[in-house]
């Protein structure tokens, strides 16, 4: 199911401006073609099964209608040169799946008959991990993380470079009040369709975040993940940076690098500068809060770096020494040189290796973003509409001899017990997801397997149709949208490993 | 706003043409060149040609429809104003001659007089000695056929369950170049009880009208089992208006299930003497009616095993 965007409503029945007869549609009904439903005020397409097309030339969507067009131009065939991949995008599902999936399409995929079980799952458990690539303070671990003040999930435990979030799951969904379940199974709805949510940390920032967008923080949008801390970047450019310069200092938030005294400016035989840091010793070479955070140098609170700098030891430093100071995004940096009272000053001009060593730095910061894995768990009740013992799909899936997919996007599927899945959704078509007023979400989910597997774990065999036929009705064929594996190639499979 | 798609089926351009455009979707398929031998590359060229001028013909098949859809929806009197659009006038022109006994709007053979003129667009772009043995558009189970010297179709009826109620053939000799199924399955309402209603007509807009009519003939007026609801109460704006469309049937005992189709028969057996249908085949619950001609060489054999 996926929803449409309603531009008139009258009397409570909604306008649908699929088509030229523009049906006018009342809850609970569907327009003239069966397509298009009214489901709760919302239009609701309930048939556009999506196929992936494996071709080169695809560009994606159905191909348009081109009338007028040289009959030896006409090459509208969308199903011609193909692999189609059938996604349950669309799919429609039959919660509470107590008979088979809408969809169970065969194939055959290097002469295997393959056989994909394709449904819309209904998740009430399910959630969204959100990766945000940045170092910037977004909020203590464990705050809880508000939509429209409604809490639908909390900050987690920080990785290299990002902060992540833990949002939804079923306490948010269905453990709290009304209005708690419906924000949040919206907010994880929009997240995961790829449209930008704005939320808040308790104690912590405003965040406006959409999957594979940079993210922004306070207003302030994030452009690079720096390569590594202060500390790591002086070990990765040691060594460029012995020729070029007498010292190098790296601002970071988290840990200022300093390279002469740095290990790795040692093992170099790099020798003391006499350089003094405002911080947080922690080991040689390495400072804590130099400054507070803020959206300045290397995440922290300051624009001109000599403010870190105490006055340089005169019993080291020399007047000539020529110190780098960069910021460990590379977006920031300063040349200095000391002068007669071992000032160090700002040269305008900067040597040409000097300069392709900062350019390195931040060349190899990578794009700040925001990543969302969809996680979901499938439930018996889904399982059953794969097959008669749905114990026996947890079983195949564990034995690599059922692939698992959602929306054609490959499903990392978590070891133990059950089919709990995890995703990414920028890897999905769009609009993969849906929900309904329980609240739960709404997402694809397909099982692939060989058809002797199929059968042999108590599949639905009569239920299956040849892949044309499903392809016949889909609505949507889009070009695939992962580099993976095909989800029929044998590589995804034990047998075919 | 979504306009006309189109795509193969079976996997290459050699397959059968799907064109669709909100509610209507038609599958256009083409066999045989006519010489008789097979001669692929002329075949692929005949199809190529054929349905070029299809999807042409098709790309405003909907908008005329809208364009007119008020009055398409209104019942039909012998003194209705004719529509303009070429579907709204063979759609008129097919429910014309049951509008001085039953209530029909012109909508009742809408999928019929589609296909009859996609067909027709096809065939005009094709010189008679250049058409193919078959030619056919499918519009939802109504279909409009084109069958040269010696060619024949096969339709095979199945009830919503898959059951096989049995088959008509027709060859180039029989009248018949459309095919309709009306009853309380698929999309359409039905005033009548009937699982299904296929008719054999001159034309596929022809046998759609008659399909409905017999449909709703196949009725037990006033039976407690049959739940009957205002139309507009089950379809948004449809054409039938108030009048009462059966939304359920309950245990009908095989006395009863025969009284139903006998009259259902009877209505279809007065359509065939006046000449507007070919054949019928009327199914419920089980029993199965045929109406043909006498001597008919083609006979669906009668559906007795499948009890639902």
């Amino acid at each position: 199911m996926v929803k449409q965007p309603v531009e008139s409503a009258v009397n409570g029945k909604i306008r649908c401006d699929a088509c030229p007869v523009m049906c006018y549609i009342a809850d609970g009904r569907s327009g003239a073609c069966d397509r298009y439903a009214n489901i709760a005020g919302e239009l609701i397409r309930v048939d556009p099964l999506t196929v992936i097309e494996n071709t080169a030339t695809a560009g994606g969507k159905v191909v348009p209608f081109m009338p007028g067009q040289a009959d030896n131009e006409w090459d509208g065939d969308i199903v011609h040169a193909g692999t189609p991949f059938v996604t349950a995008v669309g799919a429609g599902t039959t919660y509470p799946d107590y008979k088979p999936a809408p969809f169970i399409v065969s194939q055959t995929h290097d002469g295997i008959d393959m056989v994909t079980v394709v449904t819309e799952g209904i998740f009430s458990y399910c959630g969204a991990k959100v990766k945000i690539d940045t170092d910037r303070f977004i909020g203590p671990e464990a705050a809880a993380v508000r939509v429209e003040g409604e809490p639908v999930g909390h900050v987690t435990t920080g990785e290299y470079g990002s902060q992540m979030l833990s949002l939804g799951g079923v306490h948010h969904l269905t453990g709290g009040s009304k209005k708690e379940g419906r924000i949040t199974c919206e907010a994880l709805m929009r997240l995961c369709n790829r449209e930008r949510v704005e939320m808040t940390v308790d104690g912590g920032a405003a965040l406006s975040l959409q999957a594979g967008r940079p993210p922004v923080i306070d207003g302030v949008e994030e452009s690079r993940m720096r390569v590594g801390c202060g500390s790591a970047t002086i070990g990765m450019f040691a060594r460029q940076w012995r020729d070029m310069v007498d010292e190098g200092v790296v601002v970071d938030d988290h840990i200022t690098g300093v390279l002469s005294e740095h290990q790795a400016g040692k093992l170099l035989g790099i020798p003391p500068t006499g350089i003094r840091i405002r911080g947080r010793r922690s080991t040689p070479g390495r400072y804590f809060q130099v400054a507070a955070p803020g959206t300045g140098w290397g995440g922290t609170d300051i624009s001109d770096p000599l403010a870190i700098l105490g006055d340089f030891d005169p019993k080291a430093a020399y007047p000539g020494l020529r110190l780098l100071m960069v910021s460990t995004t590379g977006e920031q940096y300063g040349y200095y040189i000391l002068d007669e009272d071992l000032k160090p000053q700002l040269q305008t001009t900067l040597p040409a290796p000097v300069l392709e060593s900062v350019g390195i730095v931040a060349e190899n910061c990578e794009p700040a973003m925001v990543s969302v894995l969809f996680i979901g768990g499938a439930g018996g009740s889904l399982r059953a509409g794969v097959t008669t013992n749905p114990v026996r799909l947890t079983r195949s899936v564990k034995a690599a001899l059922t692939h698992v997919s959602c929306g054609g996007a490959p499903a990392y599927v978590w070891p133990g017990g059950g089919i709990t899945v995890m995703v990414d959704v920028t890897q999905m078509p769009t609009n993969s997801f849906g929900y309904v007023p329980t609240p739960a979400i709404v997402a694809p989910i397909e099982f692939t397997m060989r058809l002797e597997d199929y059968r042999a774990l108590g599949g639905h065999m009569e239920a299956i149709v040849p892949v044309e036929r499903a392809v016949a009705l889909a609505e949507r064929h889009i070009a695939p949208i992962t580099a993976s594996p095909w989800p029929t190639a044998g590589r995804n499979f034990k047998w075919g490993a | 706003m979504t306009g006309p798609v189109a795509a193969y089926l079976d996997g290459h351009a050699d397959g059968r043409l799907h064109l669709q455009h909100g509610p209507i979707d038609l599958v256009i398929g083409l066999d045989g060149s006519r010489d008789g031998a097979p001669a692929p590359e002329r075949e692929t060229a005949l199809r190529a040609h054929a349905f070029a001028m299809a999807r042409r013909r098709f790309q405003s098949v909907l908008d005329e429809l809208v364009g007119e859809l008020p009055l398409l929806k209104m019942p039909v009197t012998a003194t209705s104003p004719v529509p303009e659009g070429a579907i709204a006038r063979r759609m008129h022109h097919a429910v014309l001659p049951f509008a001085a006994e039953h209530f029909i709007t012109p909508m009742a053979a809408v999928a019929g007089a589609v296909a009859d003129e996609m067909l027709a667009a096809m065939l005009s772009g094709l010189a008679p000695d250049e058409r193919p043995a078959r030619l056919y558009v499918n519009n939802g189970g109504d279909i409009a056929l084109h069958l040269g010297p010696g060619a024949g179709y096969r339709i095979a009826i199945a009830r919503e369950d898959g059951a096989d109620l049995g088959a008509f053939a027709i060859d180039a000799g029989s009248p018949v170049r459309g095919i309709a199924t009306s009853g309380r399955g698929g999309r359409s309402l039905s005033l009548g009880i009937a699982d299904a209603v296929t008719v054999l007509a001159a034309t596929a807009a022809e046998a759609d009208a008659a399909a409905s009519i017999v449909a709703n003939g196949v009725d037990l007026p006033g039976h407690p089992a049959v739940e009957r609801r205002p139309a507009r109460s089950v379809v948004d704006g449809s054409d039938l208006g108030d009048l009462p469309v059966v939304t359920g049937l309950g245990r009908l005992d095989d006395d009863t299930v025969a009284e139903a189709l006998d009259a259902g028969a009877d209505r279809a057996e007065t359509l065939r003497r006046r000449g507007l249908i070919d054949r019928a085949a009327l199914f419920l619950r089980g029993q199965g009616r045929i109406v043909a001609p006498a001597a008919s060489p083609a006979l669906p054999k009668p559906e007795t095993g499948h009890h639902a």
